[in-house]
């Protein structure tokens, strides 16, 4: 099993004490599996999201990668997981202004010391993004700078890529473009894709659904 | 991951060439005139090493002759019969009118090791014993050339205006067979031999005083050269700060996604580091570079100021010195680092999942202000206590910084509290965004607003101390340069002659005696005066007693300057001791500005009795027509012109002294205004690029490019005008406390303070000046916008 989530709890300090944001999240990913996360604002989708990824400490229980747990990880170490075997794409895109498309998508599979350039300049064709290699984030439209927050998070060959609302700043049109690209590199690479989205269409494109209610799988 | 990480962050300063211009600049301005400052006391203080090693002052123990007499070379024999370990100086000034080149006798075969250009040199003993040559460095042996009668070998490490040679090449040059000046002890000397006291009674011993008198005579000088330079210093590390500041806040965003990529922190916050540690390299080099220039364009004025004021030699030339340049880097690195490290605690804390949109660049957030009220308000009540209670030029030097960093951290919120008021008050709906608008810019423009409320304040302190001291120093001349004309007489015997023939063709006549002496334990001058009506009607006291001319003119009491005064702890009543056996009560205390030494004066018939052997040789004349008289000695007497110098002379040559002594305090001052325009000017700049999306609503809604522009001018000028309003009673309490703390525990007088509300307001609008500068680009950019840019606000794209 490459992802195994067990009685996972997250709360925050709040300020008549811990306010509770997940309750106990127990789920398995296998390699290839397409899974949508959804559920109301405020449920705990981006928080498990973030736990699943390192970005985030757990207040209890247990978040397996390939049999390790995550969450008694010092930063170091959650750092590496997240550049070696996690791609992830953000809702706002982050791309760094500062570096042009090319080093963008270059950008994790460098750091994890997996950049294949061909493969880089393949990726960025398949999103359509071959004539826009020299531009920088602010000279792309939404949707082309979220090709390239994919193309980044599956140029460093990531085993899971988890991705946080990836279309919730498109428009209808370019979200469903967005999202075949996607869902079809995805599949090429055989890599696990967690989404949260609130597009009941999109998480029907998935493989598999889970539903949050307050902190709890239904 | 190391090349990785390092690619993306100088990528940001790739797409951000401003702001990292603006970071080297504000970094190498900072340094250069740091570094300019520091390069100029190294020089100094070089030269003070080469004349303490030149002529063992300062090193070793001496034994001195009384006042005003020699050591004949027959005691110098009986002490080395007697086992006294001791070498003979003989010491004097040679060189043509004007170039007083101070010619030291040594005899290496008796003085302490190391000592003179022979220890450092390659020149053999035997060499300098059958035929001495005189040493000396290249610019004195040019001086020296043609004029003495003795080979001259140019040795580098000489003191500057000093030559060296064998004891007896000395006295023949000098005149001065069989005498020495005196005697210098080595440091091991042997046991049982008989005492001092025995063999040579009439000698003093003094002990080694572990550095070179004049170094220790200058150090307040080169303290306060020092405390400007930190302050351009403090000036320049607010831009670095600033510049600093806004790019790690517009790298927030960059930092959370390199994070969240799998960049460990760790590694970040070391790449970033080092990434500053490059930047500051570079800063530091560049800021050495300008600071040579800085310290080569100084350093003749400093040279004449020290000469002037302290007669110490300074080398006009500027070495290049290793240590100078690694003083200069190394605090090129940690002014980064103390610019850079909130910024970098900031990042090590900020939470993976944080916001990363910028915070404004702000200070403005409500327990950021009131942190730094508090602080604010900690200085000021601590410059209060220091002000009150305190002592020493530390002291001073602390109540300044404390006074001039709480008044700046105060500044902002000053000025925030104005603009809320004026935002309060104003009536129309462009006056109202614009108030509130320039009340939101103040964060991004507190920086750049508190380094020129510090130029400012000092440029009014400085020029406020310099007018006072200049006011002074007039007047202190007319009162001190009474006599119309001063004469030099070749001999004790043509000084008789001359008095008698001039007594009856002057109103009175004024001998000029003194002697070189210690008082109070401290380097001082005795004054031998003929007490008339010269002294009666110009002398102004700064405290005296009743009859104090009388008491003086009879021999009954003295009068003392102001800073033996000072330094001995002696005023008004007090006795002083003058020599072993007289004691007399101080009766007056004198204003002596400029003189680094004390000075007493005496009547002059106790100064005959006391120094029998001291005769004039120079005197004041008074006379009603000074043309004349001139004519007379140099007709009739047969005086040379060149013997002598009419009053306007001298008061031109001290008020040049003066200028030259100032002349560097006006050219950092200058410099740290600019330093502060520049400051502005880049913070506007910056901004400029950072305000479309608060200008595209104003513009959407009615307002031109153009309107625009001109209000971001308008803001430039209010802000400045504010600022200005803010910098004058700093800037006032900054010259009380030059005045009236540092002056007196530096140079040992106090000076009265005058106020000059003409230079004032130059001042003012010299910075509305550089501030409407500063501004015109960075307004002009606004106004330029292209609509497309203003749209994009709007767009959901951007």
């Amino acid at each position: 099993m490459l992802l195994q989530v067990k009685a996972l709890k997250k709360s925050y300090d709040g300020a008549e004490g811990p306010v509770p944001v997940l309750r106990g999240i127990d789920m398995s990913v296998a390699a290839g599996d397409t899974l949508a996360l959804t559920g109301e604002s405020g449920s705990g989708k981006s928080t498990l999201l973030h736990l699943i990824g390192g970005l985030d400490s757990a207040s209890s229980g247990e978040v397996l990668l390939n049999g390790q747990d995550i969450c008694q990880m010092n930063d170091a170490g959650r750092a590496e997981v997240r550049r070696k075997n996690v791609g992830i794409v953000f809702q706002q895109f982050n791309l760094i202004p500062s570096l042009d498309v090319t080093a963008n998508i270059a950008f994790q599979a460098r750091l994890a010391g997996q950049y294949d350039a061909k493969a880089a300049g393949d990726l960025a064709d398949a999103l359509g993004l071959g004539d826009h290699l020299a531009k920088y984030p602010e000279q792309l439209s939404g949707g082309q700078q979220q090709r390239v927050a994919i193309a980044r998070a599956l140029a460093a060959k990531p085993q899971l890529i988890l991705a946080d609302e990836p279309t919730g700043n498109l428009d209808e049109a370019t979200a469903s473009e967005v999202m075949a690209q996607m869902l079809q590199l995805v599949s090429a690479t055989g890599a696990a894709l967690i989404m949260v989205t609130h597009s009941p269409r999109l998480a029907d494109r998935m493989g598999r659904q889970l539903h949050l209610r307050q902190g709890v799988l239904v | 991951m190391i090349a990785t990480g390092l690619s993306a962050l100088w990528s940001y300063w790739r797409r951000n060439p401003l702001q990292l211009f603006t970071l080297i600049a504000g970094l190498a301005l900072a340094i250069a005139l740091w570094s300019g400052v520091q390069a100029v006391n190294a020089e100094a203080r070089a030269s003070y090493d080469a004349a303490a090693a030149t002529l063992g002052e300062g090193q070793y123990d001496q034994l001195l002759p009384a006042a005003g007499e020699d050591i004949p070379q027959e005691t110098f024999i009986k002490l080395r019969r007697a086992g006294w370990l001791v070498g003979p100086v003989v010491e004097g000034q040679v060189g043509p009118n004007g170039a007083q080149i101070r010619l030291v006798g040594i005899d290496p075969l008796t003085a302490p090791g190391g000592m003179g250009p022979l220890g450092g040199s390659g020149i053999q003993l035997p060499d300098f014993l059958s035929s001495p040559p005189v040493f000396a460095n290249a610019q004195t042996a040019d001086t020296l050339d043609g004029i003495i009668d003795a080979e001259i070998i140019i040795e580098p490490t000489v003191a500057p205006d000093t030559a060296i040679t064998d004891v007896f090449t000395a006295q023949r040059l000098l005149d001065a067979q069989g005498r020495f000046h005196r005697l210098i002890m080595a440091p091991e000397q042997p046991v049982g031999r008989p005492p001092l006291a025995r063999i040579a009674p009439e000698l003093t011993r003094r002990a080694a005083q572990g550095g070179a008198d004049v170094g220790r005579l200058t150090d307040s000088f080169h303290l306060n050269l020092t405390a400007f330079g930190l302050l351009s210093f403090a000036v320049g590390i607010f831009i670095v700060h600033g510049a600093i500041g806004l790019a790690f806040e517009q790298r927030r965003a960059m930092v959370r996604t390199m994070r969240a990529l799998g960049m460990p922190l760790r590694s970040l916050i070391i790449l970033m580091a080092s990434e500053l540690l490059v930047l500051a390299l570079i800063g530091g080099v560049i800021g050495v570079c300008l600071g040579y220039l800085v310290a080569a364009a100084l350093l003749p004025d400093v040279a004449a100021t020290l000469k002037g004021l302290y007669g110490a030699q300074v080398s006009g030339t500027l070495q290049l010195r290793p240590s100078w340049w690694i003083s200069g880097l190394a605090i090129s690195v940690l002014g980064t680092a103390v610019a850079a490290i909130g910024a970098l605690l900031a990042v090590a804390r900020m939470p993976l999942l944080a916001s990363a949109r910028p915070r404004a660049w702000a200070i403005a957030r409500g327990s950021m202000r009131r942190i730094q009220m508090g602080v604010s308000l900690g200085l000021l009540v601590t410059a209060g206590v220091l002000a009150y209670l305190g002592e020493g030029l530390i002291m001073g030097f602390g109540l300044l910084a404390c006074l001039l960093i709480g008044a700046a951290l105060a500044l902002p919120l000053l000025l925030n509290g104005a603009l809320g008021l004026a935002s309060h008050l104003a009536r129309g709906v462009t006056a109202q965004w614009f108030w509130a608008d320039t009340r939101q810019q103040l964060s991004g423009l507190s920086l750049a607003l508190m380094a020129l409320l510090l130029a400012m304040a000092a440029n009014i302190g400085v020029s406020t101390m310099v007018s006072s001291f200049r006011l002074t120093f007039t007047g202190f001349l007319d009162q001190r340069l009474a006599s119309e004309l001063y004469v030099s007489t070749e001999s004790e015997a043509q000084a008789r002659a001359f008095e008698e023939f001039v007594a009856p063709r002057t109103s009175e006549v004024l001998p000029l005696l003194s002697v070189d002496t210690e008082l109070a334990g401290l380097p001082a001058a005795v004054y031998g005066a003929r007490i008339g009506a010269t002294y009666r009607e110009n002398w102004g006291l700064l405290a005296q007693a009743t009859e104090v001319w009388d008491k003086v003119g009879a021999g009954e009491a003295l009068l003392v300057n102001e800073q033996l005064a000072r330094r001995a702890d002696l005023w008004v009543g007090d006795m002083l001791s003058i020599s072993t056996d007289t004691a007399l009560p101080i009766a007056g205390v004198f204003g002596d500005y400029g003189n680094p030494i004390g000075q007493a004066i005496i009547s002059q018939t106790l100064f005959a009795t006391l120094h029998p052997d001291i005769r004039a040789t120079r005197f004041g004349l008074r006379t009603d027509d000074a043309f004349a008289l001139r004519k007379t000695l140099t007709q009739e007497f047969g005086l040379p012109s060149s013997a002598i110098t009419d009053q306007a002379q001298i008061k031109a040559f001290s008020l040049d002294v003066f200028e030259r002594t100032f002349t560097v305090t006006a050219a950092l001052n200058v410099l740290t205004l600019s330093v502060a325009g520049f400051a502005i000017f880049m913070s506007l700049l910056t901004l400029a690029g950072m305000r479309v999306p608060q200008l595209a609503p104003a513009w959407a809604l009615g307002l031109t490019r153009r309107q625009l522009g001109r209000l971001e001018l308008v803001r430039a000028v209010v802000l400045a005008v504010l600022t200005a309003f803010c910098a004058l009673p700093l800037g006032l309490a900054l010259a009380w406390v030059l005045l009236a703390v540092v002056n007196v525990e530096a140079f040992g007088w106090r000076l009265p303070m005058y106020i000059f509300p003409r230079d004032y307001l130059m001042l003012g609008m010299f910075a509305l000046g550089a501030a409407v500068l500063a501004a015109a680009w960075p307004a002009r950019k606004l106004a330029r916008t292209p609509p497309a840019d203003l749209l994009k606000v709007f767009a959901n794209e951007r």
